[in-house]
């Protein structure tokens, strides 16, 4: 299978893949009518509001909600004695219990402590207020290293570090010790020409998407429910919710609004249960919109990280050996994904002998979530940022270093599988030949490379597709589409089955109308439901042909399917005219009723990916202000089936990427409060900060997909970070080591230079 | 609970009247009491421009005033924009380019850049990257955004 599908992404000749038509949820949100997350209303709704803590670490020893119950207009009063546990063993939900309302303890600034729901949300407001919480002050943490120190203040009072033998017999902050790799580093080190290392800082970013949570919960005394989310994954809602709550999955129907952005934010719950269990106290709808600074103080931002890199080199640019060492910290419980970025630190290069140590540290800030190739980013920063040194340190050219030492299919991956094909080096090339790259440069100017690379995901996908009797064709489909991806659906659809694109409508089935999809998340959704889509698609034709054989009299593999038509295989198959989808569908309810297609998979093969970035940047050496004035993506797509969606995806990630390198970050008062939970203060990019976006989409199609779709959405935030620190620092004069790059960073860097 | 305000105004052409309360946006207004909820929230700070609308033809986030001052003013909101259903240029042009991802910030910065085309014909790309600064968006990084308002500015001289 695997095979075939290599050769049919080669030789395919598409019609309507890799064309542009204009995506069928325009119109919508070009006029305002698209309903997002808080767009919904229901009959009988109440507002929702969640009271949080103003310490980022402090025991819970009393909350009085009396004078709110009493409010007038006060329909429910939720604290976290009433939310049961009902975990059991899983201690991965019981840390998403813990999040959602905190338990005896406010692990961070912004824990939820109480919820309220009420008719208007000016009572809400007013009930609130009323709550009264008596907190005792704990000591806290919110620094990486600071939190690995013996003698640090506890997050968790039990926690023993995994991955380290033997066992400590003393909790810390350490929840587990990751290592990857293969050979034998310091024999690495000793048989190379120059060797460097350093360490980096980067402080913790968010994912800014421009809308908030949302959600419309309605839950009856019968355990029927009903759910209205923005959420990247409403069947995970289902899921999460049901298991907290003791609902019958099935009992619950959640839908996905339109989504205003996610980016991985949106990949967990936050505010879904607590919406729900209001709704349940009150026996009414409840709806629960979070502000822009709940969104950043209680919602999950990245990790925060600490990270050593090693490399050696000989004088010819090969890599001899390779060293990092993550520290990453994703809030008060574990999982900070440092695994992935210790997996994917070194991912890009052919490599004898590398080693990676990963730490996956707690500290008092908000429970991460995932953004955009999770973990990935950092660790690109500090090994890409090397490299460049290296090049420079033996004075070869840092495309050429890097394209000496590029994986390419049958390296064997640091993190332990061997790549199959892969477009790493194409990449490299598109941007070594790219006119950037020689274009010059003036003072105060530098440029910068990089490559990153990401796993891609394809996991469990169901997909439905009915053919109506007049020939056109619907298509469930239950991965919210985040940023285009019905467009895409119907272009497989529309081109396997071989009719027009318009012919195909795609929506995004509620959970109790499809079978259980996955989150959005992975970069998954164009290779696997497309996937999916693919496959229901042939599982229609092969249903086309047999009512065709029918009509015919024929036997059913004597019909083959060809742009749109069933005919005859050949001669011998008997002397009929083609009949078109569009016949066969009107003909249905007399050759054996309604046709569909469905396609079920837990999907394999998604097909890792590469990108490389440059950047060119100015700084104003008075201000230390830095600025992007040339920018351009070579990423990898497989096959891109709406090309204007890809480079929309590599503009957006690479733009993401900008912000983190030199903007954005969570800043952290002594009282291990977040100080810049807002727009203002936390500053993602403007439309004048920036240049145009230039893209390069290279072609190196995934043998997994049968069109050779990579996931495009992630890969492109992986570089960036690294790519400006390099333009950063040959632009000032001195190797920056610290996210982000923000004025005074950079202006104390170049007056140190000049010290 | 506060004494309301009774509000005549005019929104989209259309006479609208309501009754709010004094701490009550305009935003508010619009999208929990008139259901015009193509108007976004994306901070309630006049950050991100998601709410923007314009009153009397002046562009504003309607997070940052009040129902109450609506009073006696002509307010335009994204659901006005399209008349008799047909998209205008800039909408098009938006389509055209993919200058939306996820959608949330597009009403907003549909608003603020047909009020940049009507103060401004013929906009360099500076000048449309300064007068949307203040409309945020996380997906695009703004590339497409520019091109369709570019290319709108473009066709809407050729056909004036």
């Amino acid at each position: 299978m695997a095979q075939d599908s290599k050769l049919e992404a080669r030789e395919r000749d598409f019609s309507i893949v890799g064309t542009r038509p204009n995506r069928p949820d325009g119109i919508d949100k070009v006029t305002g009518k698209a309903r997002f997350g808080a767009d919904m209303a229901a009959p009988g709704m109440l507002h929702g509001l969640i009271l949080r803590s103003p310490h980022a670490h402090a025991r819970i020893k009393r909350i009085d909600t009396s004078k709110a119950e009493a409010l007038q207009g006060v329909k429910a009063v939720l604290t976290s004695k009433d939310l049961p546990d009902l975990t059991g063993e899983d201690a991965g939900l019981k840390d998403i219990l813990i999040n959602i309302m905190a338990r005896g303890t406010a692990l961070y600034d912004g824990h939820a402590v109480a919820a309220v729901a009420a008719t208007s949300k000016s009572v809400a407001r007013k009930a609130l207020s009323l709550i009264q919480v008596d907190y005792e002050v704990l000591p806290h943490v919110t620094d990486v290293e600071e939190a690995m120190k013996p003698g640090a203040p506890l997050v968790r009072s039990d926690l023993i570090t995994q991955g380290v033998e033997p066992a400590p017999s003393k909790p810390s902050n350490i929840a587990k010790r990751h290592e990857f790799g293969h050979g034998d580093v310091s024999k690495g080190f000793a048989a190379a020409d120059a060797v460097i290392e350093h360490n980096f800082r980067t402080e913790a970013t968010h994912q800014g998407y421009i809308e908030p949570h949302a959600c419309l919960a309605n839950l009856g005394p019968d355990g029927l429910g009903e759910m209205w989310v923005c959420t990247q994954g409403h069947y995970m809602v289902r899921g999460t919710c049901a298991a907290l709550l003791g609902l019958d999955v099935s009992k619950l129907r959640v839908t996905a609004s339109e989504i205003g952005g996610g980016f991985g934010g949106k990949t967990t719950v936050f505010i879904e249960p607590i919406a729900l269990a209001l709704s349940r106290m009150a026996n009414r709808p409840v709806k629960v919109v979070m502000s822009r600074e709940e969104v950043f103080r209680a919602s999950g931002p990245t990790a925060a990280t600490s990270i050593r890199v090693k490399i050696g080199v000989k004088k010819d640019g090969k890599v001899t050996g390779a060293e990092a060492e993550l520290k990453y910290t994703g809030g008060a419980y574990p999982g900070s994904g440092v695994e992935y970025g210790a997996m994917s630190a070194f991912a890009c290069y052919d490599l004898e002998n590398v080693k990676i140590v990963g730490w996956d540290v707690l500290s008092n800030r908000p429970k991460l979530a995932a953004y955009r190739a999770p973990s990935a980013p950092m660790a690109a920063f500090a090994v890409e940022s090397v490299m460049t040194e290296l090049a420079s340190k033996i004075g070869m050219d840092p495309i050429d270093l890097r394209l000496k030492n590029a994986a390419k299919e049958g390296t064997k991956a640091p993190y332990g599988p061997t790549f199959n094909r892969i477009g790493l080096r194409e990449t490299l090339e598109a941007a070594k030949n790219h006119p950037h790259y020689k274009a010059p440069l003036t003072k105060n100017q530098g440029r910068g490379v990089a490559c990153g690379f990401w796993f891609n995901f394809g996991g469990n996908t169901c997909v439905s597709m009915n053919l109506g009797f007049d020939g056109t064709v619907s298509l469930a489909v239950g991965t919210p589409d985040i940023g285009g991806s019905r467009a895409s659906m119907c272009m497989m659809a529309a081109e396997e089955l071989g009719i027009p694109y318009d012919k195909v409508r795609a929506i995004v089935a509620d959970t109790s109308s499809l079978g259980h999809n996955d989150v959005t998340d992975g970069s998954r959704v164009t290779f696997s439901t497309g996937l999916a889509t693919i496959n229901a698609a042939r599982d229609a034709i092969k249903k086309l042909c047999a009512r065709a054989a029918k009509t015919w009299g024929i036997p059913e593999d004597a019909v083959v399917w060809e742009k749109g038509h069933a005919k005859p295989a050949g001669g011998n198959a008997g002397k009929f005219e083609p009949l078109s989808l569009q016949q066969l569908a009107a003909a249905s309810p007399s050759t054996g009723g309604p046709i569909a297609g469905h396609y079920e998979v837990n999907a394999d093969g998604a097909g890792v990916s590469f990108a490389t970035h440059m950047a060119d940047a100015e700084v104003d050496p008075e201000t230390g202000s830095m600025r992007i004035i040339r920018y351009t993506v070579c990423q990898d797509a497989g096959k891109a089936i709406h090309p204007s969606y890809v480079e929309g995806q590599f503009q957006g990630g690479a733009v993401q990427g900008i912000g983190w390198a030199l903007n954005e970050e969570y800043i952290y008062g002594k009282d291990g409060r977040l100080q810049n939970a807002g727009f203002l203060d936390y500053r993602i990019p403007v439309a004048s900060d920036l240049p145009m976006i230039d893209t390069v989409i290279v072609e190196v199609p995934n043998p997994g997909h049968p069109y050779g779709v990579r996931g495009v959405g992630e890969t492109s935030i992986v570089p960036p970070l690294a790519a400006v620190a390099n333009a950063a620092s040959a632009a000032a004069g001195v190797r920056l080591t610290v996210l982000p790059m923000s004025p005074p960073r950079v202006l104390k860097a170049i007056e140190g230079r000049a010290g | 609970m506060m004494d309301g305000i009774h509000v005549k105004t005019t929104i989209n052409g259309d006479a609208v009247e309501y009754v709010c309360e004094p701490d009550e946006t305009l935003l508010d207004v619009l999208r929990d009491r008139l259901g015009l909820t193509g108007t976004k929230e994306g901070c309630g700070s006049g950050d991100c421009g998601a709410c923007s609308v314009t009153v009397d033809g002046r562009l504003i986030c309607s997070c940052l005033m009040l129902g109450a001052e609506a009073q006696g003013h002509e307010i335009a909101t994204i659901e006005g924009m399209a008349e008799g259903g047909k998209l205008t240029t800039l909408q098009q042009k938006f389509l055209d380019h993919a200058g939306l991802q996820c959608g949330i910030c597009t009403p907003g910065i549909l608003v603020a850049a047909e009020a940049l085309l009507k103060k401004n014909a013929s906009p360099t790309e500076t000048e449309v990257r300064y007068w949307l600064a203040g409309n945020l968006c996380r997906c695009t990084g703004y590339d497409k955004i520019i091109r369709a308002v570019m290319d709108a500015a473009s066709d809407m001289r050729r056909s004036a």
